[in-house]
């Protein structure tokens, strides 16, 4: 995997959002850096949605945060419309933040416990002025309305609001400044099924309603089917896969994205659950990642040039991109023999 | 990864005869009292578990499958506390049970893995000895054999490098070994029941796989009844041999996880597996949804505790509690419109016309499209 390369950019002029070896480390102490992101490269058109996917430690999160600058990376080139994020300083930044807004994973720990949930809606308003106060309460009103909070109860703090209720209010909070990019970090990972779906057609609707693009980050492969446009799988700071979700889930071309696909639980008891297909091992630690292509450690294919070469993003069908020396054919299933 | 022995010991020292029933729950309540008043958390739970089977608790949060687990299991604080009912464990009543008397049951008889494998192990105690803990506490052996067995359990859970994990703290590892140290402390005198409640929610999805391998594993060499407990339908699918769905506190269905999938009879179960987002659906396809949250324990109301958030409500429904009926030997569902059935087809349609179901709730029902993929 690994996935340098851009082969899978669309032309400049279509994107809203640019992301070109965007590289972020982390100190770990004793002078060690951590690589959390070592040069990935993609593209969100206006309107779309792209969902990043991969285990804990890929650096999905750490490539959301890096677009807000927050933190800044290290090198690479992050670019909104027109504007690069990644050359602005102070206030000519900040003056970029309402355009682009986050949601977190825990919608209860992302409230302030001690504000109304009014106020903390309208905070990005207060901050940026826009229009008077009147107005200001009549755009909470909407915006509450929208995302299905009754706005009579907007005198109520976060924990008076079940964990579906908060992530509503977390929508409402980010929609409120009418930002064009809203980045998802695990919106649904902490609730329940039936209100995870729930979350799930709100951001749909919102997204048709305000026209809005999303970047929505999951380690849940059935949900990020569901809701994107383009699919980007990482492993261990690098791109292995990028392409429309249906094509990557019915042929993953990447071992590691068929084994992702191969580990969602079925709800049919007919289906029958298959030890052979389970990847097995785990991440390796990103101080001093594998050379080569990253995943050959856990990779049944992998030979000596994997150790060796790191391969390059080429496209393997239409609109599809992979970074393996060896993809996998349309239909092929790939053995991994780990089991437990 | 090389493939380690099963292990041997500990539990065939202590395996009892086979019973045909292990555990035996009668009509169990578990309320709490609270400022606000009596909460039901569990209100009249039966069921049976044989050795050697795997039962699934399914429900949302605050369904009470938690607190059902740890009811059977006697960890419940005392404070506040009401329980009535009946748990019969190999034909021992323990419902009266203290803490005292339960203290020869936990980890020899009965053993739970906890959701978050971060917080279940103690972080100042080296693993080696948290896994030998419960093995010097029941068996009479010593501190050098007993650091063996814990070896010998971390190689069964597959922990590479087992001897010199004994050594290491959890901190040192990763969230999916940690599980794995859960699940070998759980194992560590061989339990009959092996309860695990949501054991694989924190981990990642190849992780959590490989987890509940291990589990089905370990559970197949020792012949030990397991409870799992989750609200992910696709978790229990292929791993259960019998599904329990929990509703405010009641079993709403109970059947063989074949049939559950196949007929099942409860709206609320038919409503959380489609809530499911499916890899075989295209995408973009709209979920269909639960409206409105579980109903308040304190003060449950009348008729079905499903009805204000059910698609085939009637008015029946939101007067008369339905009783737990049997639509074939071992499954039994509480409706009084059933799915697939004429009464459930003609409620249905009568909220279609009249556009919201008795309870005033507007009738959404989910895609046709997505209803018959659900039954083909």
């Amino acid at each position: 995997m690994a996935g340098t390369g851009s082969a899978h950019l669309r032309p400049e002029v279509d994107s809203l959002l640019r992301v070109e070896d965007l590289v972020v480390t982390f100190s770990a102490g004793k002078r060690q850096l951590i690589q959390a992101v070592s040069g990935i490269s993609f593209d969100i058109l206006d309107g779309e949605t792209v969902g990043l996917v991969g285990e804990s430690g890929c650096g999905k999160s750490t490539t959301g945060r890096a677009i807000v600058q927050l933190p800044r990376p290290v090198s690479g080139k992050v670019t909104l419309g027109d504007q690069e994020l990644t050359a602005l300083r102070g206030e000519e930044l900040r003056k970029i933040r309402p355009k682009i807004q986050m949601i977190f994973q825990d919608p209860i720990s992302s409230l302030n416990p001690r504000r109304k949930i009014r106020d903390i809606v309208s905070e990005g308003l207060d901050i940026w002025e826009i229009g008077d106060k009147a107005s200001r309460n009549q755009r909470v009103d909407e915006i509450l309305n929208a995302v299905g909070i009754d706005p009579a109860n907007g005198d109520r703090r976060p924990h008076e609001f079940s964990g579906g209720q908060c992530q509503r209010i977390s929508i409402a909070r980010a929609m409120i400044t009418e930002p064009k990019l809203i980045i998802c970090d695990e919106p649904v990972s902490a609730l329940d099924v039936s209100v995870q779906a729930q979350i799930i057609n709100l951001l749909q609707d919102m997204k048709q309603r305000y026209g809005l693009t999303l970047i929505f980050i999951a380690h849940d492969l059935a949900v990020v089917k569901n809701v994107s446009d383009r699919v980007v799988v990482m492993y261990l700071g690098k791109i292995c896969e990028v392409g429309k979700p249906d094509t990557i889930y019915r042929q993953p071309a990447h071992p590691y994205s068929a084994a992702l696909i191969a580990a969602i639980p079925v709800p049919d008891p007919k289906v029958k659950v298959s030890t052979e297909n389970i990847l097995g091992g785990e991440v390796p630690s990103p101080v001093s990642p594998p050379s080569g292509c990253r995943f050959r450690t856990r990779c049944p294919r992998a030979t000596e040039l994997c150790a060796e070469e790191e391969p390059q993003m080429r496209e393997i069908a239409t609109d599809q991109y992979v970074a393996c020396h060896f993809p996998l054919s349309p239909g092929e299933v790939i053995n991994f023999g780990a089991g437990v | 990864m090389s493939k380690p022995e099963p292990l041997k010991s500990p539990d065939t020292a202590i395996m009892a005869a086979p019973h045909a029933t292990l555990l035996e729950i009668k009509n169990l309540t578990t309320y709490f009292r609270s400022s606000h008043g009596l909460v039901r958390a569990v209100d009249g739970v039966s069921f049976d578990l044989n050795r050697g089977k795997t039962l699934g608790i399914v429900g949302e949060s605050g369904s009470g499958k938690t607190v059902l687990a740890r009811s059977i299991m006697g960890l419940l604080p005392k404070a506040g506390l009401e329980r009535d009912g009946s748990i019969l464990f190999e034909g021992d009543e323990l419902i009266n049970l203290g803490p005292k008397s339960m203290r020869p049951y936990w980890g020899a008889q009965m053993a739970m893995i906890f959701q978050d494998p971060m917080t279940s192990l103690n972080p100042v105690m080296k693993i080696g000895n948290q896994i030998s803990e419960s093995i010097r506490e029941h068996l009479d052996v010593t501190k050098q054999y007993a650091k063996e067995l814990a070896e010998q359990l971390l190689i069964s859970v597959r922990i590479p490098e087992a001897a010199q994990r004994l050594d290491e703290y959890p901190h040192q590892l990763s969230g999916g070994m940690r599980q794995r140290v859960c699940i070998a402390v759980a194992l560590a005198c061989g339990p009959k029941l092996l309860f695990a409640d949501e054991p694989t929610t924190a981990l990642d999805v190849t992780v959590q796989a490989q987890i509940l391998d291990l589990m089905a594993i370990a559970q197949r060499e020792r012949f030990m009844a397991m409870i799992l407990i989750t609200h992910d339908l696709g978790v229990v699918a292929g791993r259960t041999d019998e599904i329990v769905v929990m509703y405010a506190g009641r079993i709403v269905e109970r059947a063989k996880t074949e049939t559950l999938f196949s007929h099942m009879k409860m709206p609320y179960t038919e409503a959380l597996l489609q809530s499911i987002p499916r890899v075989d659906q295209a995408s973009h396809v709209r979920l269909a949804t639960i409206p409105g949250r579980p109903p308040d324990l304190v003060n449950p109301p009348a008729g079905c505790k499903f009805a204000a958030r059910c698609n085939y409500a009637q008015d029946r429904c939101l007067q008369e509690e339905p009783p737990l009926r049997e639509a074939s030997p071992g499954h039994e569902y509480r409706c009084w419109f059933p799915v697939d059935t004429p009464e459930g087809a003609d409620a249905l349609a009568r909220n279609r016309e009249r556009g919201t179901t008795a309870s005033g709730l507007i009738f959404n029902p989910p895609t046709p499209a997505l209803a018959n993929k659900q039954k083909s």
